[in-house]
C-alpha cells in the first residue's frame, strides 16, 4: 500500500517495543460483538494509481463542464476565470497540508495571508472588520441572523423576498432551532425595500440582498435607516462577490453585518463546494462575531507577527457559551480568494466587475430582442431574470439540446412562487459575444 | 537506535550567541516579507483584462462610491509574496504533525489531481441534472463507502465540516423528537467533560441544554455519574460521545451507554473525529450509534488547508434517516437525481443546511483515497495508526507521564506531572518547535492536567517516529530538570513567542494605512 510506510519488520519490532503480541491487543476494549474480523464485504480492495485515476476520469467524463459550450448558469455560484498562479499557490505544500494556525510561530504564512484576506474583505464590503472565513455564503447568512439576535437580545428576523432561497432555508433552520421567529417576505424581484416596513421593536435584524437572487441591485440605505430607528440591525447579503467592484457595497448602505459568497474570486465551481463564506461587521460588533479572527501582535523580540485572536468567542475555549460551533472554516479557499484579489488589485477588481456587467448588458440586449422574451429585473449587475411564454424547464431542456446551458429556472428554487416561466441567466468575463449570439439564436428557436 | 547526537539537547541556543542582524530583515533562506498593502500599489495589477467598452449601465445608479483602495501585485511579485510566506509555515509535507484529534496524515497528490479534473472542478451545482450524472454518481458511490464502513443505513452528505456534521446529527435528533411530540420537553443532552468544544457548542446551537458528565479514573465515561444523570429520563434528548474518545481510548462501556440512552428515550450522537482509529475494524452501527459525522479531512485525508475546507458527511440510523436534510441523491431507472425540496418523498426532512450539495471537491479527494486504499488498505490504516500511537506511548512513557494506564488507540495522551515546577506544557510545545516539529495538541482534553495529546497517524515511518521520539524525549528531560531556557522557546522559528494577550486586548484585525504625520516623520 503506497501510502503506508511501515514494513512487516517494522511492525514486528514496534510490537516488541510495546510488548504487545499483535495489533488485536489494542482493540481489546472493543466489545467482542462489535469487532470486525476479516474482509469488509461489498467494497473493493486497494488499487494502483493508474486504475483509480481511470475510474475518476470516467466519472468526471460523464459531466458537462461549464467550458464545454455557451454557459449562463448562476444563482449563487458563478463561472469565472481563475489565474493559473492562484491554483499553484494553493497547492504549495506549506499552505495545502498545514493545520489551523494554533502555533503561530510556525504558521506565519497562513496567518499573514488571513490578515490580508480580512483586510481585503473589509475593504471590498466597506465594513470595519471581517473574519477569517465561514463555510459558504448560506451558512454565513444563518450565523449573521443568530448573531444579530445575540447583539440585540431579540428573537425575530425578517428575510427579504429576494434573499437566495437556499440562504433563507439555511437561516430559517438555524433560527428555528434556537427559538427565533423568522418572517419570510414573499418572493419579489424588486422588493428589497419592503423590509423597511416590516420592522418593529421586537426585530433583531432584517436580511436583504443586493444583487438579490433575481439579480436586482438595490440601495438598502432606507432599510438600514428604518432598522436603526428600531434599534434593529441590517444584514446585507451578496452571492456574487465580483459585484462589490461596481455595486454599492454593504458598508456604504449602513449595513451592520455583511455576509456573502466568495467563490467568484479564486475558486472554481466544483459542483457547489468547497466555497468561502465572507463575514464582515462594524467595529462595535466584533466580539459577537462567529468564526476565527486573525490579529496583529508582536513577538518576544518586538517584531510584528500575527495570531488567532479573540478566541474566547470560540467553541474550543468557551464551549457551550461560544458564539458559534464553527471550527474548521474555509482556509484554503480564503487563500485562493486573497491571492486572486492580490493579482487583481483594486484596479483589476473594478475592471473585472465592469466586464461582468457589460457582458450581462449585452446578453440582456440580445435576449430582449427575441420575440416573447421579457427582462424582469429592473437593475442588475451580471445576472437577471427573464420570462418567456413557455415553461422554463422545457426551455432550458431545449436550449441544452442546442448546446446552450441557459441558466436556472426559478421554479427549481421557488416551486411555489408562480414563476414557472422565469429563468435566471448570468454572464461573466468568460462569456463571449459568440456565446451570447448562440443563446439568442437558440432561444428564438425554442420559444 | 543510537543516542541522539544531532543538535544540543540541553542548551541548544546559548551556543549561538547573539543573533545575526541583516539589513534586509531576511535570515538566509528565510525571506522577510511585508504585507501586500505595503509592497503593492493601487495602480498595479497581475492580470491582463480587456478594456471595458464603457457602455450604458443597467445598474440604475446603485453604484459603489469609494474605490476599494486595494493594492495589486504583478504575477512575479505575487508568486514571490506567497512563496516567501509559505516558507514560514510548518506542514505535514515537511514532517510529522502530531496534533492529537486532528489526524494530520499524508495527503496523496492523486486526490488533488482528480479534484482538478474539469468534469468535477468546472461543473455548476445548478446545471440540469442530466448534465451532471457523473457528479451525482460520485456522491452516491462515496455515500455507499461511508455507509458500508460505518454499518449505518443512511448518510447526509451536505454538511460542510465536522462541526457542521454535528449540527446535522443534532438537528436530526431534534426533528425526531418533534415528530414524537417531545420536541419541547426533551432538551437535555449529556456531554462528557472530555468532549471537543464543538459538541456543547453544537448542542446549544440546536436549542438543547448541556449536562456534563464526568470522566472516570480510566479516562472513560464515569458510568455512575452517567446513571445518576439518567435518573430523570423524560427530558433526555440524547448523548454526544466521541469514540474513540479524546483521551485516545475506546469507550469500553459504549454498548451499555447506548442501551441506557435508548432506554431513556434519547438518541446517541457519536463524534466521529477519531474514526481513523477504527475504520475497517469496528462499525459504529454495531455500537448503537444513531448519528455520527465523519471528517473527510481527517480519516479520508483531504488536506486541512491551514484551517479548511473540511467536509462532514453524517451517517444516520434507521430511527433518524427519515429526517436527513435535503438535498440528497437517489438513483432510479433514469439515473441519479437530487431531491432538493423538503416535500414529497422528503417531507420529513428537517430542512436544508447549505446552499448546494456539499463539499464536492472533498468528496472527489475522499473517494480517490478510499479507492486507492480499498477495504483491505483502510483496515491497515487503522491498525498502523494505532500501532504508531502505541509505539510513541511506549517510547515516551519513561520520560513523560501517560495520563492513563494501558494501550491507547490512535493517540497517546500525557499529563504534565513529570515537569519541574515552572515548566508548563506550552514550554514543551514551543521547545519542540526548535527541534523542527509541530507541537502536539496542548491543554486538551480538559480532564487531564496540562494535557499533551499526540497523534502520529499511520503515514509515519518507524524512522520518523524514532526521530520524533528522540527529540520529544530530550525536551521532556529538560522539562523535568526545570530548564528555564525553555520558557523563551522557540528560538529557531520564523518568529519568537508571540504575545497573544496583547493581540486580544486591543485587537488589530486589518491593516490600516499609517497616519500622514507618521509618514512625514520618516
Amino acid at each position: 500500500m503506497r501510502y503506508l510506510p511501515l514494513t512487516p519488520e517494522d511492525r514486528t519490532a514496534m510490537l516488541n517495543t510495546i510488548g504487545a503480541a499483535s495489533v488485536d491487543d489494542f482493540y481489546e476494549d472493543v466489545p467482542q460483538s462489535a469487532r470486525l474480523d476479516g474482509q469488509i464485504n461489498d467494497l473493493p480492495d486497494h488499487q494502483g494509481e493508474l486504475a483509480v485515476d481511470r475510474h475518476m476520469a470516467q466519472l468526471a467524463g460523464k459531466n458537462r463542464t461549464a467550458s464545454d459550450g455557451p454557459f449562463f448558469v448562476g444563482a449563487g455560484a458563478y463561472k469565472h476565470h481563475v489565474p493559473a498562479s492562484v491554483d499553484m499557490i494553493i497547492q504549495r505544500s506549506e499552505f495545502l497540508t498545514t493545520y489551523t494556525p494554533y502555533q503561530p510561530e510556525i504558521a506565519q504564512g497562513t496567518l499573514q495571508t488571513l490578515f490580508e484576506f480580512q483586510t481585503q474583505v473589509a475593504a471590498m464590503t466597506a465594513m470595519d472588520v471581517a473574519n477569517a472565513s465561514m463555510y459558504d455564503g448560506s451558512t454565513a447568512c444563518a450565523e449573521a441572523a443568530v448573531m444579530a439576535c445575540r447583539v440585540t437580545r431579540r428573537k425575530k428576523v425578517v428575510l427579504s423576498g429576494g434573499l437566495h432561497p437556499h440562504y433563507a432555508a439555511a437561516t430559517r433552520l438555524l433560527c428555528e432551532a434556537q427559538g427565533i421567529e423568522v418572517v419570510q417576505l414573499p418572493p419579489a424581484i424588486d422588493g428589497e425595500l419592503e423590509l423597511a416596513s416590516n420592522i418593529d421593536d421586537a426585530t433583531a435584524c432584517v436580511i436583504g440582498q443586493s444583487p438579490n437572487v433575481f439579480g436586482t441591485v438595490t440601495d438598502l440605505s432606507p432599510v438600514a435607516d428604518a432598522a436603526h430607528a428600531q434599534k434593529a440591525l441590517l444584514v446585507s447579503v451578496f452571492t456574487e462577490a465580483v459585484s462589490l467592484g461596481l455595486v454599492t457595497p454593504p458598508g456604504e448602505m449602513g449595513a451592520d453585518i455583511a455576509v456573502g459568497e466568495g467563490q467568484s474570486i479564486g475558486n472554481p465551481l466544483t459542483f457547489g463546494g468547497p466555497y468561502v463564506g465572507l463575514f464582515a461587521c462594524t467595529q462595535k460588533l466584533v466580539r459577537q462575531m462567529p468564526g476565527r479572527l486573525c490579529g496583529e501582535t508582536v513577538d518576544a523580540d518586538g517584531e510584528r507577527g500575527f495570531v488567532l485572536t479573540l478566541s474566547t468567542r470560540e467553541q474550543h475555549i468557551r464551549r457551550d457559551k461560544a458564539t458559534s460551533n464553527i471550527c474548521t472554516n474555509s482556509g484554503l479557499c480564503a487563500l485562493a480568494f486573497t491571492s486572486h484579489m492580490t493579482l487583481l488589485g483594486g484596479k483589476g477588481f473594478k475592471q473585472l466587475a465592469e466586464l461582468n456587467h457589460e457582458a450581462a448588458c449585452d446578453l440582456a440586449d440580445a435576449l430582449e430582442a427575441v420575440p416573447g422574451v421579457e427582462i424582469l429585473t429592473p437593475r442588475f449587475f451580471n445576472e437577471f431574470a427573464f420570462q418567456t411564454p413557455v415553461d422554463a424547464e422545457a426551455v432550458l431542456a431545449m436550449l441544452d439540446e442546442r448546446g446552450v446551458l441557459g441558466g436556472v429556472r426559478v421554479s427549481r428554487m421557488l416551486p411555489e412562487a408562480g414563476m414557472g416561466n422565469v429563468i435566471l441567466a448570468a454572464a461573466t468575463e468568460c462569456t463571449t459575444q459568440d456565446d451570447i449570439a448562440a443563446y439568442a439564436a437558440a432561444l428564438k428557436e425554442v420559444i | 537506535m543510537g543516542m541522539q547526537t544531532i543538535g544540543r539537547p540541553t542548551a541548544p541556543i546559548t551556543a549561538m550567541g547573539g543573533e545575526a542582524q541583516t539589513v534586509s530583515g531576511s535570515k538566509g533562506l528565510m525571506q522577510h516579507e511585508d504585507l501586500i498593502f505595503e509592497v503593492g500599489a493601487t495602480d498595479k495589477t497581475g492580470v491582463d483584462l480587456p478594456e471595458p467598452k464603457g457602455k450604458a449601465s443597467r445598474l440604475g445608479g446603485v453604484t459603489r462610491k469609494a474605490d476599494t483602495g486595494l493594492p495589486g501585485l504583478s504575477e512575479p511579485e505575487a508568486v514571490r509574496h506567497y512563496m516567501r510566506l509559505s516558507q514560514k509555515n510548518y506542514a505535514i509535507d515537511l514532517g510529522l504533525f502530531p496534533l492529537g484529534s486532528c489526524t494530520m496524515k499524508h495527503n496523496p497528490r492523486l486526490n488533488e489531481k482528480a479534484a482538478r479534473m474539469a468534469g468535477f472542478a468546472d461543473v455548476h451545482p445548478m446545471q440540469p441534472q442530466r448534465t451532471v450524472q457523473g457528479a451525482l454518481e460520485l456522491i452516491d458511490e462515496l455515500a455507499t463507502w461511508l455507509k458500508t464502513l460505518t454499518g449505518m443505513p443512511a448518510v447526509a452528505m451536505s454538511p460542510k465540516a465536522g462541526a457542521h456534521g454535528e449540527l446535522c446529527g443534532m438537528l436530526s435528533i431534534r426533528q425526531a423528537l418533534i415528530a414524537r411530540g417531545e420536541g419541547d420537553t426533551r432538551k437535555r443532552v449529556l456531554v462528557p467533560a472530555s468532549a471537543h468544544g464543538t459538541n456543547p457548542a453544537t448542542a446549544i446551537q440546536c436549542g438543547f441544554i448541556v449536562d456534563e458528565i464526568a470522566a472516570d479514573t480510566r479516562g472513560r465515561v464515569d458510568m455512575a455519574d452517567l446513571k445518576s444523570k439518567l435518573e430523570i429520563t423524560d427530558d433526555i434528548a440524547g448523548i454526544m460521545l466521541t469514540n474513540p474518545n479524546t483521551c485516545g481510548l475506546f469507550e469500553t462501556d459504549i454498548k451499555e451507554i447506548a442501551d441506557l440512552i435508548h432506554a431513556a428515550g434519547g438518541y446517541f450522537y457519536c463524534d466521529g473525529a477519531n474514526f481513523n482509529a477504527i475504520v475497517g475494524r469496528v462499525r459504529p452501527g454495531d455500537l448503537g450509534v444513531d448519528a455520527m459525522h465523519i471528517n473527510l479531512h481527517k480519516t479520508f485525508s483531504t488536506p486541512h488547508g491551514g484551517g479548511g475546507p473540511g467536509s462532514g458527511p453524517t451517517v444516520l440510523s434507521d430511527a433518524l434517516a427519515p429526517y436527513a436534510p435535503v438535498p440528497y441523491v437517489v438513483k432510479d431507472q433514469d439515473g441519479f437525481h437530487l431531491v432538493e425540496a423538503a416535500e414529497g418523498e422528503a417531507s420529513e426532512a428537517f430542512g436544508r443546511m447549505v446552499a448546494f450539495h456539499g463539499q464536492m471537491g472533498m468528496f472527489v479527494r475522499a473517494l480517490t483515497y478510499m479507492l486507492s486504499h480499498g477495504a483491505d488498505g483502510l483496515k491497515q490504516v487503522a491498525e498502523d495508526a494505532v500501532l504508531n500511537a502505541n509505539y510513541v506511548q511506549a517510547r515516551l512513557k519513561g520520560v513523560m507521564t501517560p495520563a492513563f494506564d494501558g494501550y491507547c488507540m490512535h493517540e497517546a495522551l500525557f499529563s504534565d506531572e513529570f515537569t519541574a515546577d515552572g515548566i508548563e506544557t506550552i514550554d514543551i510545545a514551543k521547545a519542540l518547535i526548535d527541534e523542527g516539529y509541530h507541537p502536539m495538541t496542548m491543554y486538551f482534553p480538559l480532564v487531564v492536567h496540562g494535557a499533551m495529546l499526540i497523534e502520529p497517524t499511520e503515514t509515519e515511518s518507524k524512522q520518523e517516529l524514532d526521530r520524533f521520539c528522540d527529540a520529544l524525549a530530550s525536551v521532556a528531560t529538560r522539562a523535568a530538570a526545570g530548564d528555564e531556557a525553555m520558557k523563551g522557546a522557540p528560538y529557531l522559528a520564523p518568529k519568537k513567542r508571540l504575545d497573544e494577550t496583547r493581540a486580544a486586548r486591543k485587537p488589530i484585525l486589518k491593516w490600516t494605512p499609517p497616519a500622514p504625520e507618521a509618514i512625514a516623520a520618516e
